[in-house]
């Protein structure tokens, strides 16, 4: 056991709403940036996303087609594994459920893990049953003001069920896969799946 | 995809603040230690690379074209190391030689 | 004691530090001067990891600069109060002499320089980027008994603060530069309300700042720039821009909010 330094308490939730709060976590007000790269900036005139079936089939939206498709609002807690939780937090974007519908109608066909694929080279993976039924979406309105850049802008992948790690920043593909394979922190010591309830932080962790 | 990242990022930090992470692994400091790209081919020292560090690892990324050359992670019982990303690293072993830089 | 310049490469582990004394260096910023049992001793420039636990085993660590030259007795850490900083607010705050807590290092071996390097010494500092550089100052000090062998070595410091009220360590700059026939210059530069009667400096770190303070490209100087990440890039380039060795110079940025 370490040396206890005396008096020290660290930053403890003041009121924190213990029953939301998956274990080993923290209420925070604030929203930390955390990034494992530089902040791209693609502009929006070239920005687009693809969704990309196991033949290598594409559907493919740029900004304005994005925005065009029906929208969907959510307000949610979200879980950083590094142990901070945020309640309430207001999103708008697209559903995977209407991405998928509309990529069904180009030819693409589904399966049952996919990879986020981000600007500047992040990774993560997400089954795709934990991106459909409303628990996935492209999100680019972050508490109605277009999602600002630190946090992911254009747009990110929204999976708040999932550590946040999985909320992929700066997403522009989902990569269809046939097996589950491990993204940037899933390949360095982090959960495959990722859920805060059962606290599944690290690989190993039941 | 790369295009339009940033080069210059506030939430960057220099390598030399990963000091502590990556002495744990190797048994001593490697800041100033040369590792070359494996994208770019350029040689740096690691305290001169760009960390972006947070709680959940450190990603050293290359000076020159922002490649990751280094990435650290650690969890409660272990310690992650993934240097794919350079094709070499050179650890002096005599630490008093100068210009680690 | 003497800095070990041979040291052996080691496992740095953690130990526990003593604080024997503190002391108020600005409204915002301590020193505490610790013992550290087994303390290997260090090079200006280096920081400790310093790792806190509470009673329930939550534990959390912070860098700090070492600001003792590696020639004092013991080690001195001086750390900015930050307003949100859990660490910082602890040990600015609750702590005491003879209080503990765990500490790792030295750590870094690129951001140093000993006095056996040849060649100006340009130090810029922002805020409490001024620690490691002071930490450089003291051992140049300290090292350099004589005149002609601080001579032999010259060192200009430009310091970025808010206020005056805010420049810490500023007795003893003032008399390292005193003592040292103007081979060591010590340039402020305030970037709000100046004392009454400046006349130096009294605006952000620019160009023309820097071509003044800094010596020509062509005498090498070592450069050392610490502080927050935007001045620390800015210098950087700007040094650079004005024909500067980039490979002479190292930064160290101490991250947006301007420390860790």
């Amino acid at each position: 056991m370490s040396l206890i330094s005396r008096g020290f308490r660290g930053r403890r939730p003041a009121d924190a709403q213990r029953q939301s709060l998956p274990p080993g976590q923290y209420e925070t007000r604030d929203f930390p940036v955390l990034s494992a790269g530089p902040t791209p900036h693609t502009p929006l005139a070239k920005w687009d996303f693809t969704i990309r079936d196991v033949h290598g089939k594409l559907a493919r939206w740029n900004w304005d087609e994005l925005n065009a498709l029906p929208r969907t609002r959510l307000t949610t807690d979200i879980h950083c594994v590094t142990k901070w939780s945020k309640f309430g937090t207001n999103w708008e974007g697209v559903s995977i459920d209407t991405l998928l519908v509309e990529a069904a109608k180009r030819g693409l066909n589904p399966a049952p893990h996919t990879m986020a694929v981000c600007d500047g080279g992040y990774t993560t993976n997400v089954p795709l049953a934990d991106l459909t039924d409303g628990k996935g979406m492209v999100a680019f309105i972050y508490e109605g003001a277009p999602l600002p850049p630190e946090h992911g802008g254009p747009a990110r992948l929204l999976v708040p069920h999932l550590y946040f790690w999985k909320s992929a920043k700066w997403v522009r593909e989902l990569r269809l896969m046939e097996r589950d394979q491990a993204g940037f922190w899933e390949s360095l010591g982090y959960h495959i799946y990722g859920d805060p309830w059962r606290e599944q932080r690290y690989t190993g962790d039941p | 995809m790369r295009e339009g990242a940033s080069v210059s990022d506030a939430t960057r930090l220099d390598g030399n603040a990963a000091a502590g992470l990556l002495s744990e692994m190797f048994a001593c400091d490697i800041t100033t230690a040369r590792a070359t790209c494996v994208d770019c081919g350029s040689t740096d020292s690691i305290g001169a690379m760009h960390l972006y560090v947070h709680g959940m690892g450190a990603v050293l990324r290359c000076a020159g074209c922002e490649c990751v050359v280094l990435r650290v992670a650690r969890t409660p019982t272990h310690l992650w190391l993934d240097a794919t990303g350079s094709r070499s690293i050179a650890i002096p072993t005599n630490p008093a030689s100068p210009g680690g830089g | 004691m003497t800095a070990p310049v041979a040291a052996p490469a080691r496992r740095i582990e953690w130990r526990s530090a003593t604080i024997a004394k503190v002391i108020e260096e600005t409204s915002t910023v301590r020193t505490l001067i610790l013992d550290v049992p087994g303390w290997p001793g260090h090079r200006a420039g280096q920081h400790v990891d310093v790792r806190l636990t509470a009673e329930d085993g939550y534990q959390t660590q912070r860098s700090y600069s070492i600001a003792s030259a590696p020639e004092d007795a013991r080690v001195a850490l001086t750390i900015e109060r930050l307003r949100e900083g859990e660490v910082s607010s602890y040990l600015c705050g609750e702590v005491h002499e003879g209080d503990r807590f765990e500490l790792r290092g030295p750590i870094g071996g690129y951001f140093v320089w000993d006095v056996s390097e040849r060649g100006p010494l340009l130090l810029v500092a922002g805020g409490s980027g001024i620690v490691p550089l002071m930490a450089m100052l003291r051992h140049r000090a300290a090292a350099l008994a004589d005149t002609k062998a601080r001579r032999a070595l010259p060192a200009r410091l430009l310091y970025s603060s808010r206020r005056w009220s805010d420049v810490i360590y500023r007795a003893e700059l003032e008399r390292l530069a005193a003592g040292d026939d103007d081979v060591l210059q010590v340039r402020h530069t305030i970037t709000r309300e100046p004392p009454p009667q400046w006349n130096g400096f009294h605006r952000r770190i620019d160009r023309a700042m820097l071509a003044e303070v800094s010596w020509p490209p062509a005498e090498r100087p070592r450069i050392f720039i610490c502080g927050p990440t935007p001045l620390v890039e800015f210098a950087a380039t700007e040094l650079s821009a004005l024909g500067h060795d980039s490979a002479l110079i190292k930064t160290e940025r101490f991250g947006p909010t301007g420390a860790t």
